[in-house]
């Protein structure tokens, strides 16, 4: 987390650079012939934050997703060095190996004893190959199954922290049982008789952050997204195009504001004004306060509470329905007809399309 | 090619005809459908309507749908090259269907359980908001009643357009799998062709039991995401229910004509009904029609279209006390 290092521009953070440039330059001037800029420094000093605010103000939602995938952006191993008073990483599933990609051990929250468990990125390509870039493997939820289960048994509340574009997809994966071991947190994390706090700090990316996200409170950083599927992946699939990533990103409504408006976060973190990575210090503050605010009131509860409160939590998604089958517009369109009349001829040939499997 | 042999019976129409997509080989229809949609030449699994999968494995007459009146809506105003609201209707109008997944208690062989099955041709089966629900509310009811449950699986995954909605019905699933756990309930996941993605690694992999069909597409990611990701060509047999039961996955895999006596078995060995609870008069399941000619047959079970037979009380013909 060094805030010196010169960090590339995302292109609408263009002009707030170009005017930090120039602030800059005027300061190093002060410094170097002792004239006093503070006059000319001011007024450009404010209109920097009013542009940031501004264009932060209107990003749209494929702009946010850069801002969770920024490499400047704070990571779970940033936060555990900021956040907690001290952290002891334990490692394996006990089945198979050590995923470094879901990282997890002891950690110490204002004194208190608590499960720390997160995606690992990986910063330089060393990390980031060896965590498969925050993809984390079916040894990486067990590891995270096998950690939880020692919290409840111990009575430690625990914090997860979701950072990954999803469980990885591959042959070992798979044959591994990917979709096992994220179903299976699922289901255990649905009953663990601990306080758990869920943070989603960068990518929310399917399953894979799923896997680790079934808690009391489930929150999110102000430019994090939480997805069913990857804005290119369902580009692909529904566009036929990865490049409609930007619209994928707009129509599956992945961004902070959105997710509270369905009430599938229960607050929203803001963040330093230009994003996290521009002040990765002052968002890991904000977090400790949140983090510790928040675990006092789930400790509050008894464990009957907690249960019957994630129950209901998760019961209540997605529970409005229509009153009435889907139609289709009424249309004044007669090839409709046409169509459907043609699809009912025979066809040639003797098979049936449908019955062909892709 | 097979086709040529019958090609001198041209008097019959088109339609009435099946080409295997696995073996090749042209297959009568209707004798398909007698064989409950397996190909007679390589076993090959065709895909069964939620309807059909419902009549094969409860007893005749049996199954009373539950929240048959849960519709789907647009919360996202989601809009791709279409609006999904018009997907919706299109999905509606081709299939018969008002979602992706019926459920309901029934019984088989007189044994109460709560039947939950999805529908594959149903926008590929996909969960959103409704069919996280009546998955949820199927095992929410076998747990009131103290009876097992058995989901029949067969989807892609969780639906893109329901956004993120659709991916806590994982989450909403599982919980409701964990209280039936909890206290002590079965769960029976059954995996036809295919059952992948937000589904899979949900409520299908969390049963007590887990068996799937031979030759059906099981996995977390689907081949082409696999492919993509790495560039390289997948092993043949590649998550089919042949790879899994050799990786620890399945405890079985069941020809479909044996799948209910399987299941009843199980629930025989594994489940203690209440005294009175377990009927001693049953009615045969209705599907797949064993009569010479029942042309109930040839409109019922089309499997292409979805099942048009509709409200037809599940098994009122072809149903035989045993």
């Amino acid at each position: 987390m060094d805030e010196t290092k010169p960090i590339q521009p995302l292109d609408f953070e263009e002009p707030i650079f170009e005017m930090r440039a120039k602030i800059a330059e005027l300061e190093d001037l002060s410094r170097r012939t002792g004239m006093d800029l503070n006059g000319q420094m001011q007024p450009l000093k404010d209109k920097l934050n009013q542009l940031t605010a501004q264009i932060f103000d209107g990003l749209s939602a494929w702009d946010r997703v850069k801002l969770a995938r920024h490499p400047a952006r704070p990571y779970t191993t940033d936060y555990v060095d900021h956040v907690f008073d001290s952290f002891s990483e334990l490692f394996g599933d006990r089945l198979f190996s050590d995923d470094p990609a879901m990282m997890g051990g002891l950690a110490r929250l204002d004194g208190r004893s608590v499960m720390l468990l997160g995606h690992r990125k990986g910063r330089d390509t060393k990390e980031k190959i060896a965590c498969n870039f925050g993809c984390a493997h079916p040894e990486g939820y067990r590891k995270a199954k096998r950690l939880m289960k020692l919290a409840e048994k111990f009575g430690i509340p625990i914090i997860t922290l979701i950072n990954t574009p999803g469980a990885y997809p591959g042959i070992g994966a798979e044959e591994r049982g990917q979709a096992y071991a994220i179903a299976e947190n699922l289901m255990l994390m649905a009953g663990l008789r601990v306080p758990i706090l869920s943070v989603v700090i960068g990518e929310g990316g399917s399953g894979g952050a799923l896997g680790i996200g079934v808690a009391d409170r489930v929150l999110i950083l102000e430019h994090a997204y939480y997805s069913v599927i990857s804005p290119e992946g369902c580009a692909a699939i529904l566009w036929k195009s990865s490049e409609k990533a930007g619209e994928a990103a707009e129509a599956l409504k992945i961004t902070a504001r959105h997710l509270k408006e369905l009430e599938i976060v229960d607050e929203v973190i803001p963040e330093p004004m230009g994003g996290a990575h521009r002040h990765p210090h002052a968002m890991a503050e904000t977090l400790k306060d949140v983090l510790t605010r928040e675990l006092d009131a789930l400790c509050e509860r008894s464990v009957d509470e907690l249960l019957e409160g994630r129950y209901e939590k998760f019961r209540r998604m997605g529970t409005l329905f229509g009153d009435e089958p889907p139609r289709m517009p009424e249309e004044p369109a007669s090839p409709e007809g046409e169509k459907a009349s043609a699809a009912e001829a025979p066809s040639e040939g003797a098979t049936d399309p449908e019955l062909q499997e892709d | 090619m097979a086709w040529k042999r019958f090609r001198k019976k041209k008097d019959l129409p088109s339609g009435l005809w099946v080409k295997c997509p696995s073996c090749r080989a042209t297959l009568f229809k209707k004798e398909l459908i007698r064989n409950g949609n397996v190909c007679g030449q390589c076993e090959h699994h065709f895909p069964l309507t939620a309807r059909e999968r419902v009549d094969m494995l409860a007893d005749g007459g049996s199954f009373q749908e539950q929240s048959p009146d849960l519709y789907p809506i647009d919360r996202l105003e989601f809009v791709d090259r279409e609006p999904y609201a018009h997907k919706l209707a299109r999905a509606v109008e081709k299939t018969g269907q008002n979602e992706a997944a019926i459920y309901g208690p029934c019984t088989m062989e007189g044994k109460p359980v709560v039947l939950c099955v999805m529908d594959f041709t149903f926008i590929g089966g996909s969960m959103g908001c409704v069919v996280g629900e009546k998955v949820t509310r199927a095992v929410e009811l076998a747990t009131e009643k103290n009876w097992p449950v058995i989901v029949v699986s067969a989807s892609g995954g969780a639906r893109m357009h329901e956004g993120a909605l659709s991916l806590m019905q994982m989450a909403k699933t599982s919980c409701a799998i964990s209280r039936h756990d909890a206290q002590g309930g079965l769960f029976i996941s059954v995996l036809s062709n295919p059952t992948t993605g937000g589904v899979m690694a949900s409520f299908a992999a969390l049963g007590d039991l887990i068996v799937a069909e031979p030759g059906a597409l099981i996995g977390f990611a689907g081949p082409r995401v696999i492919k993509e990701t790495l560039r390289q060509q997948l092993p043949d047999g590649f998550q089919r229910s042949e790879f899994l039961l050799p990786h620890g996955f399945l405890d079985q895999i069941i020809h479909r004509k044996d799948l209910r006596s399987s299941l009843v078995d199980f629930l025989d060995h594994l489940w203690t009904y209440a005294e009175g609870e377990v009927q001693t008069e049953w009615l045969e399941p209705s599907f797949p029609p064993q009569e010479e000619d029942t042309e109930t047959v040839e409109e019922g079970t089309d499997t292409g279209e979805g099942d048009k037979s509709e409200p037809s009380p599940e098994g009122e013909e072809a149903a035989k006390t045993p």
